[in-house]
């Protein structure tokens, strides 16, 4: 039988779910604020507006615990930059993706004590937790705070240009949540790393 | 030597251009004559002036008073108003030539914009008979006397059009605002056509998010007023359980501003960077109104492909299990 590994521990867990949950309603309320109407809305605007504030004040303060845990455990040794042949390893992941997967080959990098994420997650997770994400939480405390943003760069109103940083990079931050989640379906069977997030054990 | 010689062309062309710019004068400024400055500053002596002074011949002194500030009249921004060609007797009598006024002067009655500009077609597209009709309908007129008039809020020493021919929208803001502040937060004049005490707006309106920045970007008009899009300004002023409060009304593709605080802006319905109502943008952004056509797209395209790809690996994983 093969080896269990414990590579999600109960702190990077409840961060996980919490921040999913967050994420997803902040989702929904931005949209719901974006494409606001005067004929038909999901959400009252003034209650989007509060649930959003809210739920990002609360999502910085649990991004806060996911960068302690990381600073302090083990577990943030999976996001450090990697040595040299990192471009190559990426372009071997990518094929095994592309291709590989279909003809039943191995996976490349396959999941050990000391290597959680293969190297596509690593780029995409480093680059989700620590440039997206950081992007998206000081916009929007920006503009939580508007009066804080320089009034006008070369002619455009600061809020405005604050606005689309925090819109584009929540964006990409929901087009990385859906590949995710359907990566996340690439296991042992569709529902394995789904469980693995609730019970610790990959 | 040879670039000596160049750069103190350089330095010689450069200065002597702009020795020639800020020496050139714009003709149109040029062209300000006030007609009757000479007659009415005998007025603005002293009721331009803080303190007058007149020769008391009871006492057969030189007397240095100080002016009821009530009617001390700001002559800078008389001639900077659209009044600035008239003669101070044009309005009130000719009487007030003498010294000491006669005090019966202060009974004469006061011209209202009508009397001058109403069924007159030079004044036609400002439409006045349409203000009127407005007005009386609104809160202003109805719950007051005919204490009030148009003089309440548009001085006619100082006023001047604003947001018809003002490209800069927080001037416009400004100077608009400050009209219903003159006497919102004033008691003083607010006491004039009212026993009660004025509400502080600060309070009244303190559900309001980010209330700093409503107050800097928008009017009081924008949600007090009842929007005609016939109207230039509206003057319709509403009973407050009328205002607008669904912040949608403005925070929409469809935003009502676009038919008060920008109908003197651009109004096309998109720039060509693709923004929507981009007449906001010079320097304000309004979260749903200023969404983006190219973005929209280009993020419905992202997604699209985003969701296609997921399905075809899908598809393809299932088929070769």
């Amino acid at each position: 039988m093969e080896q269990r590994l414990y590579l999600y521990p109960v702190w990077l867990r409840i961060w996980h779910w919490i921040n999913a949950v967050l994420f997803l309603l902040l989702l929904f309320t931005g949209l719901s604020l974006q494409y606001s109407s005067v004929e038909f809305s999901f959400i009252d605007f003034d209650l989007a507006v509060t649930m959003h504030n809210v739920s990002g004040i609360i999502i910085t303060i649990a991004y806060f615990m996911f960068l302690f845990g990381n600073m302090f455990t083990s577990n943030g040794r999976f996001y450090k930059a990697k040595r040299k042949g990192y471009i190559s390893d990426l372009i071997v992941q990518i094929k095994y993706y592309t291709y590989g997967i279909f003809i039943h080959q191995k996976t490349p990098f396959p999941v050990t004590e000391n290597r959680k994420f293969n190297p596509l997650q690593k780029l995409s997770y480093v680059a989700s937790m620590y440039f997206l994400l950081p992007i998206l939480i000081l916009s929007g405390f920006a503009l939580i705070f508007p009066e804080i943003i320089i009034k006008n760069v070369f002619g455009v109103s600061g809020i405005h240009l604050t606005g689309l940083v925090h819109i584009i990079s929540g964006f990409s931050l929901s087009i990385f949540l859906f590949i995710h989640v359907y990566f996340c379906t690439i296991g042992k069977t569709p529902l394995a790393n789904f469980k693995s997030m609730i019970n610790g054990w990959h | 030597m040879t670039g000596f010689i160049a750069k103190s062309t350089i330095i010689g062309v450069m200065s002597l251009w702009m020795i020639v710019s800020a020496t050139a004068s714009n003709p149109e400024e040029d062209e300000i004559v006030f007609e009757n400055a000479g007659f009415n500053h005998k007025c603005f002596n002293c009721h331009g002036q803080k303190t007058y002074h007149y020769f008391n011949q009871s006492t057969e002194k030189e007397v240095k008073d100080r002016m009821n500030p009530y009617f001390v009249i700001d002559s800078v921004a008389f001639y900077q108003s659209n009044h600035r060609n008239f003669m101070c007797t044009d309005c009130h009598s000719s009487d007030y030539e003498n010294f000491p006024h006669n005090g019966e002067l202060r009974m004469e009655p006061q011209f209202t914009c009508m009397d001058c500009h109403g069924g007159d077609p030079t004044f036609a597209q400002y439409q006045f008979e349409r203000i009127e009709e407005e007005f009386q309908q609104s809160v202003h007129s109805t719950k007051h006397s005919n204490d009030f008039t148009c003089w309440m809020c548009h001085n006619p020493h100082t006023y001047k059009i604003n947001a018809r021919n003002n490209l800069n929208i927080n001037e416009v803001i400004i100077y608009d605002n400050n009209i219903c502040l003159s006497c919102h937060a004033d008691i003083n004049k607010y006491q004039l056509l009212s026993d009660q005490t004025n509400p502080n707006v600060l309070v009244t309106h303190d559900w309001l998010p980010n209330q700093a920045l409503h107050f800097s970007k928008v009017r009081c008009i924008e949600c007090h007023t009842e929007i005609d899009k016939e109207m230039l300004i509206a003057h319709k002023v509403q009973v407050k359980e009328k205002a607008v409060k669904r912040c949608v009304e403005c925070h929409s593709q469809n935003s009502l501003l676009m038919a008060t605080l920008y109908k003197f802006q651009t109004v096309e319905k998109r720039n060509k960077l693709g923004f929507f109502n981009a007449a906001i943008l010079s320097d304000h952004y309004i979260i749903g109104a200023n969404r983006n056509y190219y973005l929209n797209v280009a993020s419905l395209i992202i997604f699209g492909l985003t969701l296609l790809g997921i399905t075809i690996h899908a598809i393809i994983r299932i088929m070769s299990k």
